[in-house]
């Protein structure tokens, strides 16, 4: 039983947890992920890691209701637990590898969307810790949904907010913003992260692409186990077939087939639906 | 004269009405009918079925306790050599092993041996007979990785002489395979692998699950921060395979091991579980092993139309032949000599279809099997909104790839001999992770000896 420390909403549909697992929170590294079940009838639910700390032997997770399972996670509270957490799983971001002096002066550029800015965070944070020049773009459909942008802010050089009906910051998607800030603002990167949905991560690609700048995307595909013995979260990168769970879940966007991605991650919607349905009336 | 008496027949479920539900197929022999079959039995002077077996198991001499009515020394001593004897009675490939060297089955049939050490192990656990003796701590701590046949019967071994053992299964569950492969109709979960299980640990092993070894520790963690003195590794063989034709990443296409470990280990096939599992209509499995035996009679029990695809004849199906036989009974079509090339989508991405080649028998491959050739302009189409993969597994390169020191073969296995004893000093591996996919019975004898061999290294240090 792994038991959960604080538990806050970020909005109405996203809450964050720091949860005590002390192992996972011991290995742990920027671009990992973990997977929660609630009980014992839950579903091996795969999480992006917000942020660890090895000394306090915690993990943070944040989860948005989406379907069943998500919704119960963001019902329990701080002092119940979770059945099982299991992890670090996948490989750490590519810049984890590299040697000290090699991240120091690099130019990223973060492309968060939704939920996704949470994992942003602690890449953010070790890019920093180690000397890189980082920007970070948050995205979401209205002022409301925007989350992390106060921890953003503080580890970051420069943070842009966009809202899609324009209630805060740029009125716009990422990728109009993303433009601007190089086209217009005249602003260079080495590197791109985009995470978020996949919608959002096939056309920050394409942006990115339309600018000559290098793109790093973390998929959200479907798992069971995810230790590479399932294989429903294969994706196909550079034409071949890849398992996101062990061989990722951090690819070049230019490679990623989104397209397929985005039809594999629709695989159980109709079971979801009829889930999310039995639970309401319950 | 004893082999005049025919084989005893096992009672087992009606196949319409088992094709349809996920309670065990086989109800095992009573004491009646284990005592009767017990009675065949011709005790060879030189048993042949003893070294048949891959753990060696006294198969004579607790036929003989089970003919004197003795089950509970028939239980002792399974139990000397064998810790999952309720596992293996019910999934052992015995026609190639101890029935297969049965005497008795070169002019008639063999002792049903694998139906007798079923009844022995459930008949010892419903009545609680005793268990083997423990020695004392002797201060010595030893790590096994994977909790599936290989480790458990490792694990066992080893607590058994007195070593602290600890299990690391990356699964919420222990059992490995027993947990997410074999499905409930053929080997229950709680009332077999989770009282299996229950046996091990009651001889002090600890379990501990969700711990990934190559990510959530290390191999060197396990040596350096936690002080085991040796570890053994029985990852098992975890990758699935595919075929690299077109329309395998199509909606409706899965691994076999998804789809098992969805209704194994996930319980999808029950309302009461969250996992989704797609209820497909026409289901084609794709393979011959037990592996796609086990999934096309799942497909089944969800609802499914199923057909079994094979590129050689019923005489090279690696199944098991009582689970080829289970699956005809309730139904499943075979389609030998044919071989996938493509799998067909509609315009949505889901699957429709799966085009196949004939295939005919040429010359016999290094496995000595005749290898298919295909057919040219052959090709046929199934209709099927859903193809499971079942081509076997490649070992997880997790670990080799996290641990310095540790060879692996071209395909990936970890490098070790006959006692498990690998490239790297104190680290041991077994199972499926150094075979490649093999039966849970080699994984235990591996566990075992490489047990026997972790023994005389720390005694040697």
């Amino acid at each position: 039983m792994y038991k959960i420390l604080t538990k806050e909403m970020l909005s109405p549909a996203i809450c964050r947890m720091k949860v005590l697992a002390p192992r996972v929170a011991s290995s742990a590294h920027p671009g990992q992920f973990l997977i929660v079940r609630v009980n014992e009838h839950g579903e091996r639910i795969p999480l992006t890691i917000s942020d660890f700390d090895a000394d306090e032997g915690s993990v943070t997770i944040v989860t948005q209701k989406i379907g069943a399972s998500t919704k119960e996670i963001c019902a329990l509270e701080a002092g119940e637990c979770f059945e099982d957490v299991v992890g670090p799983l996948g490989l750490p971001s590519d810049f984890v590898e590299k040697l000290d002096g090699e991240l120091a002066g690099s130019r990223y550029i973060f492309i968060a969307g939704g939920v996704g800015t949470a994992p942003v965070y602690p890449q953010v944070k070790y890019l920093k810790a180690h000397g890189a020049y980082v920007d970070v773009i948050i995205g979401a459909k209205t002022a409301g949904l925007l989350i992390y942008k106060e921890e953003m802010a503080a580890v970051c050089d420069h943070l842009y907010v966009c809202t899609d009906d324009g209630s805060e910051g740029f009125k716009g998607m990422v990728t109009g913003l993303l433009e601007k800030i190089v086209l217009e603002d005249g602003n260079r990167y080495d590197q791109a992260v985009a995470i978020g949905p996949m919608i959002m991560m096939k056309f920050a690609t394409l942006t990115a692409k339309k600018l000559g700048l290098p793109i790093i995307v973390s998929l959200n595909t479907l798992m069971v186990d995810g230790t590479g013995m399932c294989g429903a979260c294969r994706v196909t990168v550079a034409g071949k077939t890849r398992f996101a769970c062990v061989e990722g879940p951090e690819f070049n966007g230019y490679d990623v087939d989104f397209d397929e991605a985005m039809r594999r991650q629709g695989m159980y919607r109709r079971e979801e639906i009829e889930e999310d349905h039995k639970c309401k009336i319950r | 004269m004893a082999n005049k008496i025919p084989r005893v027949p096992v009672r087992e479920q009606d196949p319409k009405v088992r094709a349809a539900n996920f309670e065990e197929v086989c109800y095992g022999y009573n004491e009646e009918e284990a005592v009767l079959e017990a009675s065949r039995c011709l005790h060879c002077k030189n048993p042949r079925c003893v070294s048949a077996c891959p753990v060696s198991v006294k198969i004579p001499e607790f036929i003989a306790a089970v003919a004197a009515h003795d089950f509970e020394t028939a239980a002792s001593v399974i139990a000397e050599d064998s810790s999952l004897p309720a596992v293996c009675g019910r999934v052992c490939p015995q026609e190639t092993q101890c029935e297969g060297s049965c005497i008795l089955g070169v002019k008639g049939e063999s002792v049903a041996i694998g139906k007798l050490e079923r009844f022995v192990a459930d008949w010892s656990r419903e009545h609680g007979a005793k268990k083997v003796e423990k020695a004392q701590p002797n201060g010595h701590k030893v790590a096994v990785v994977g909790s599936g046949p290989a480790g458990l019967a490792c694990a066992y071994d080893l607590a058994k002489w007195g070593y602290e053992v600890t299990v690391f299964e990356a699964l919420h569950k222990p059992g490995g395979v027993l947990e997410y492969g074999i499905p409930e109709f053929r080997l229950p979960k709680e009332r077999v692998v989770a009282a299996e299980i229950a046996d091990v640990k009651a001889m002090g092993v600890k379990i501990e699950t969700n711990v990934v070894v190559g990510r959530t520790v290390t191999i060197d963690s396990l040596f350096d921060k936690e002080g085991f003195s040796a570890v053994f590794i029985g990852s098992g063989a975890g990758l699935p395979r595919f075929m690299n034709i077109p329309g395998e990443n199509l909606n409706g296409v899965f691994s076999a091991n998804e789809f098992l470990t969805r209704n194994n280990l996930m319980d999808a096939y029950r309302d009461d579980y969250l996992t989704p599992v797609m209820h497909a209509k026409k289901v084609v499995v794709v393979g011959g092993g037990n592996v796609a035996m086990d999934a096309a009679r799942t497909a089944l029990r969800l609802g499914a139309e199923v057909t079994i695809v094979y590129r050689r004849t019923e005489v090279e199906l690696p199944a098991r032949r009582e689970e080829v036989h289970h699956a005809k009974e309730e139904g499943v079509e075979f389609r030998m000599l044919s071989n996938p090339v493509e799998i067909i989508g509609d315009e949505k991405g889901w699957v429709n279809g799966i085009r196949c080649i004939r295939m005919e028998l040429g010359e016999p491959d290094e496995s000595g099997r005749r290898s298919p050739v295909p057919v040219p302009g052959s090709e046929f189409e199934i209709e099927a909104d859903s193809v499971i993969m079942a081509l076997g597994t490649s070992p997880n390169p997790l670990i080799a790839r996290t641990t310095s020191g540790l060879e692996t073969t071209r395909r990936g296995c970890l490098v070790a001999d006959e006692d498990g004893v690998t490239t790297r000093p104190g680290v041991f591996a077994g199972g499926d992770a150094v075979t490649g996919a093999a039966t849970v019975i080699l994984a235990m004898g591996a566990g075992r000896k490489a047990a026997a061999a972790i023994d005389r290294y720390i005694k040697s240090l």
